[in-house]
């Protein structure tokens, strides 16, 4: 290498680089493509899958092609602002409840009111993980939530009824006896993630804790704690997905697992016979278990035409009529009242899932939004913290909520 | 003239190439962890520029003190075990005994396997409760170890696991290496009486020097970025106690709804600083060792 050439090759160098700055910043053209894209979090779903005949059955209604993509639900977030950027965002977009807020934050999502979408018919606990700053983003498809599951040939066998189970004195008691049997109690996530404090929730709420003030919340931590110290839970819960989880439970050596509305289907491949109840508040009552479940939003589009249609889309998705194919595909309770009561008719078995859906409360609800996913982070923390024994529930907690700020 | 542009042309693709995978990411990069953003800024630009404030947030938040130590820890354990290892292996099998080559294919297996496959494989034999390695120390009278859900064991864990499917690479190396010491030098320093121990430390070790200099340097550049192996491991949990900066940076960026893509890019950053520093101390002993 010449002394000469080093400059030269760098200027040569930056100015490629501006070159692809400028490139990748170009706006994109303002006509209605086409091809509409979808996006979804719903990779189980191929292209014969009832799903995607309704979004494609959905797109002709609208007059315009789909070109449908899946992504992994923990993956959409990161590839949803990314595309934002680029302007390259699809024109329908179904993405987990919590994260409309966020995008809604960011101003990638129209609102309901321009996109012309209408959440009235949904359940308001439901709707209202979309709503930030007194404007609407997006309607749920469809909603799921977390509830006890419990093997009905353990409890028999230690003695248990599981309509004893009311509050958490009778389900301590409930789960001294497993133990005593033989039997392992519950099993559960409590892993680093959103899906730790997801789990955690309906157990913090139910102590009457508030996601703005931590420590109130205390009750839940110990609760847990003492299952891992009592030998009533084992100690992988702390590295446990809701996936991981469940499959403990498969294994028939368990009591109990709080799990989701969507292991109804592996339930019944389990090969054991199993029961729900709802997860029971500190002192009775069922606990307002977190909502789960995925939101139709239309993001920002350079053309008000490509929006409107996009939003029919999004409408049609929505549709009792539609939304109830879906919802039995995900084996999710369907937000709008007289769909749920549908699917209660034609399968009973859903009634305590109905139940528990209704009580539910979304994550980023109490006015949170954006402020929801920066208490969650230290609450993971602070669960993990506790039942690892590295620090106490309520100091964990304490700590929690002084990084949350 | 012609000439001079006809260099000038074969040079584009090399320049081309370096400026589109080098030289612009590690730009955005930098871009990104001296600017303020939020998610908004993120999408329609307009992000101010806070100079370092996101490297002052990271160094001050009491994250950055354990992953720093943990990457140091986990880097250098596994460096020293893979390394010493996979040379052990190398000496085994240039003595080339009958099935030496498919004993030694069969040890590249964990290089050949996809990360997602081994660590998904290594999680499953450390379980607290259904692991294999539990039921193994069950079997001999020990007390079962909660390896990914204790916070005294889950960097232990993710490290063995990383320094097994680090051997091959060293294996591979130091074999080849091997190779290439001439026959003669053996020779004579059996002529001379020298002991199996004797040969190695005062043949084999100094021979093998520039091959194991830059075994260990790939090694490390490698090892400081390891992510996939925690993260499917253990996520750097519980409550942080496998964290490196690697996952941490991954953490802050998209381990959350709220990525944080400054303080995210800024731990990047200390990264891709600490593999530079080593890569020029390299450079330095390699030059020192041709002066002399």
């Amino acid at each position: 290498m010449s002394p000469t050439s080093v400059p030269t090759r760098l200027l040569a160098t930056f100015g490629l680089v501006a070159f692809v700055a400028a490139c990748s910043s170009a706006p994109t053209t303002a006509t209605t493509p086409d091809t509409f894209s979808v996006w979804d979090p719903y990779p189980q779903f191929t292209a014969e899958s009832d799903w995607v005949k309704t979004i494609e059955k959905c797109g002709t209604e609208a007059g315009v092609k789909i070109g449908r993509q899946a992504y992994d639900t923990t993956d959409l977030t990161s590839k949803v602002l990314l595309a934002a950027q680029q302007r390259t965002a699809p024109q329908v977009l179904v993405v987990d409840n919590p994260v409309v807020s966020t995008l809604a934050e960011a101003g990638v999502l129209k609102t309901n009111e321009e996109a012309g979408l209408d959440a009235k018919q949904v359940s308001p606990n439901l709707s209202a993980a979309g709503s930030l700053n007194g404007q609407n983003y997006g309607v749920p498809i469809g909603a799921n939530t977390l509830a006890l599951y419990y093997n009905k040939a353990v409890l028999s066998a230690a003695g248990v009824d599981p309509a004893s189970v009311k509050d958490w004195d009778s389900l301590n008691a409930a789960l001294a006896k497993v133990k005593a049997a033989g039997k392992k109690g519950i099993t559960f996530s409590a892993i680093g993630t959103e899906e730790g404090t997801f789990q955690f929730l309906p157990w913090f709420w139910g102590a009457g804790g508030s996601l703005t003030d931590l420590p109130s919340g205390k009750a839940a931590l110990e609760l847990w704690k003492s299952w891992l110290d009592n030998g009533y839970a084992p100690n992988s819960v702390v590295g446990n997905t809701q996936t991981t989880s469940w499959q403990e439970f498969a294994t028939g050596d368990y009591a109990f697992a709080e799990n989701g509305t969507w292991q109804l289907g592996n339930a019944k491949k389990a090969g054991f016979e199993y029961g729900v109840i709802a997860i029971p508040g500190r002192t009775g009552g069922t606990a307002p278990a977190p909502t789960g479940g995925e939101f139709v939003t239309v993001p920002v589009q350079d053309n008000k035409d490509t929006e409107a249609k996009a939003g029919k889309i999004a409408t049609c998705l929505t549709a009792p009529d539609k939304v109830l194919a879906a919802d039995t595909a995900l084996t999710y309770i369907s937000a709008v009242p007289s769909v749920q009561q549908q699917q209660v008719s034609a399968n009973p078995e859903l009634k305590v899932w109905v139940e528990a859906v209704k009580n539910a409360k979304g994550r980023t609800g109490d006015n949170l939004g954006t402020k929801y996913p920066k208490i969650s982070q230290p609450l993971w923390g602070a669960v993990q913290a506790a039942l690892t024994g590295s620090k106490a529930p309520e100091a964990a907690l304490r700590d929690a909520q002084a990084s949350a700020k | 003239m012609r000439s001079r542009l006809a260099g000038w042309a074969f040079l584009v693709p090399l320049v081309a190439y370096l400026a589109v995978c080098y030289a612009y990411p590690l730009f955005t990069n930098l871009d990104l962890s001296v600017r303020g953003y939020t998610v908004r800024s993120f999408v329609h630009g307009g992000a101010p520029l806070v100079g370092f404030a996101n490297y002052l947030t990271v160094f001050g938040d009491p994250t950055f003190r354990t992953a720093l130590l943990n990457t140091v820890l986990f880097t250098a354990v596994s460096l020293f075990f893979q390394y010493a290892i996979g040379l052990a292996a190398a000496l085994f099998f240039a003595r080339g005994f009958r099935l030496s080559a498919t004993l030694r294919a069969l040890f590249l297996v964990p290089w050949l396997l996809p990360l997602i496959v081994s660590a998904s494989t290594w999680a499953w034999l450390l379980n607290s409760e259904s692991g294999l390695v539990n039921a193994a120390l069950k079997v001999v009278g020990l007390s079962s170890v909660n390896w990914l859900t204790s916070p005294d064991f889950s960097l232990v864990s993710v490290t063995i696991a990383n320094i097994w499917i680090g051997i091959p690479f060293n294996l591979v190396v130091l074999y080849s290496g091997l190779q290439n010491i001439p026959r003669e030098v053996y020779e004579a320093s059996a002529l001379d009486g020298a002991s199996g121990w004797q040969t190695f430390w005062h043949v084999t070790f100094p021979l093998l020097r520039p091959v194991s200099a830059i075994t260990l340097l790939l090694g490390l550049v490698y090892t400081l970025k390891v992510f996939d192996v925690i993260w499917i491991m253990t996520k750097g949990g519980p409550s942080g106690s496998s964290t490196t900066l690697a996952t941490w940076s991954y953490e802050l960026g998209f381990g959350n709804a709220l990525p944080r893509f400054g303080p995210s890019a800024a731990v990047g950053n200390v990264l891709i600083l600490i593999a530079v520093v080593a890569g020029l101390l390299y450079i330095r002993v390699q030059r020192r060792q041709e002066l002399s």
